[in-house]
């Protein structure tokens, strides 16, 4: 998939610079915890929580699943050696880079478009900022979580990338504001 | 539309993000068993009008399978708990009693 950006009541954007690792083992054990911590500068996140700094960070995607985020070029070497640390813990490391669409969404309506797909409440009193949401949008299984009151990501299998470009891009249609 | 609470994720999820999987604590009866149990693990399934234990799955989600009890007459939702058991929590029952006292669900009260 090639770039590629609609604009209108938000920018919708294909990341192409994203390296993604799954992690399947215990989060709450010590060792998991340390080495995720050592691998992305950041904290392992609290339930359905994601922590990010820039391109490196890890989401909570269930009580034994980390999503780990870390720029594309280093994803290889980075999973490689996770998989070398974690080598004597019950746990699985897989660079998923290259099987998941990143989508990023711009602009004020942010909450709004997200909320035309997802069966999701996204006011501010309930989707806080550092909180992640495995669900579906439209027809298809998604992740996003919001970067800032006017900035989502979302994530998606690869193989449904051009589907959800599409319904991002629809939900962002101009003139199609939920408060005009 | 149904809202269930998920224990392994601690969302709401719409029943649109969920998968249905059945009646909740069947004990599998297998090659060696009598015809009568091996019968009813295939095809006896409780069909009532009040209390029903379930199971559901969290897929578009956190893809954990979970129980919930839950009133098939009001669609009122009881709670939801672990899949990790064989009967239904006491917190569990003792919220259901309160609602509906003397309720009785195969061998559970
Ligand atoms: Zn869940």
């Amino acid at each position: 998939m090639s770039d590629r950006q609609f604009d209108g009541l938000v920018s919708v954007r294909q990341v192409q610079d994203q390296g993604m690792i799954t992690v399947r083992g215990d989060l709450k054990g010590k060792k998991i915890a340390t080495e995720l911590k050592a691998a992305t500068g950041v904290d392992m996140p609290a339930q359905m929580g994601a922590s990010v700094k820039g391109a490196s960070g890890i989401l909570w995607m269930s009580p034994d699943e980390a999503m780990v985020l870390a720029p594309l070029g280093d994803a290889p070497a980075l999973a490689g050696e996770l998989q070398k640390k974690l080598s004597k813990t019950h746990a699985l490391v897989v660079d998923v880079s290259d099987a998941r669409a990143v989508f990023e969404l711009t602009g004020p309506n942010v909450r709004d478009v997200l909320a035309k797909l997802a069966p999701v409440d996204t006011h501010p009193d309930v989707l806080a900022l550092g909180a992640l949401r495995r669900t579906r949008m439209g027809q298809v299984a998604c992740a996003f979580w919001l970067m800032s009151d006017t900035s989502a990501r979302v994530i998606c299998f690869r193989s449904v990338g051009d589907y959800m470009f599409g319904i991002l891009s629809s939900a962002a249609a101009p003139g199609s504001e939920v408060f005009a | 539309m149904l809202t269930l609470n998920c224990p392994y994720c601690g969302l709401d999820k719409d029943e649109t993000e969920l998968a249905y999987g059945g009646e909740a604590h069947l004990k599998r009866f297998g090659p060696g068993s009598t015809d009568e149990d091996f019968e009813s693990y295939i095809f006896g399934r409780e069909n009532p009008k009040g209390v029903h234990f379930e199971r559901w799955r969290c897929a578009s989600g956190c893809t954990k399978w979970f129980h919930a009890a839950r009133c098939t007459v009001t669609m009122e939702v009881f709670g939801t708990y672990s899949a990790q058991t064989f009967e239904p929590p006491k917190a569990i029952k003792d919220a259901i009693s309160k609602k509906r006292p003397g309720w009785t669900w195969r061998n559970f009260s």
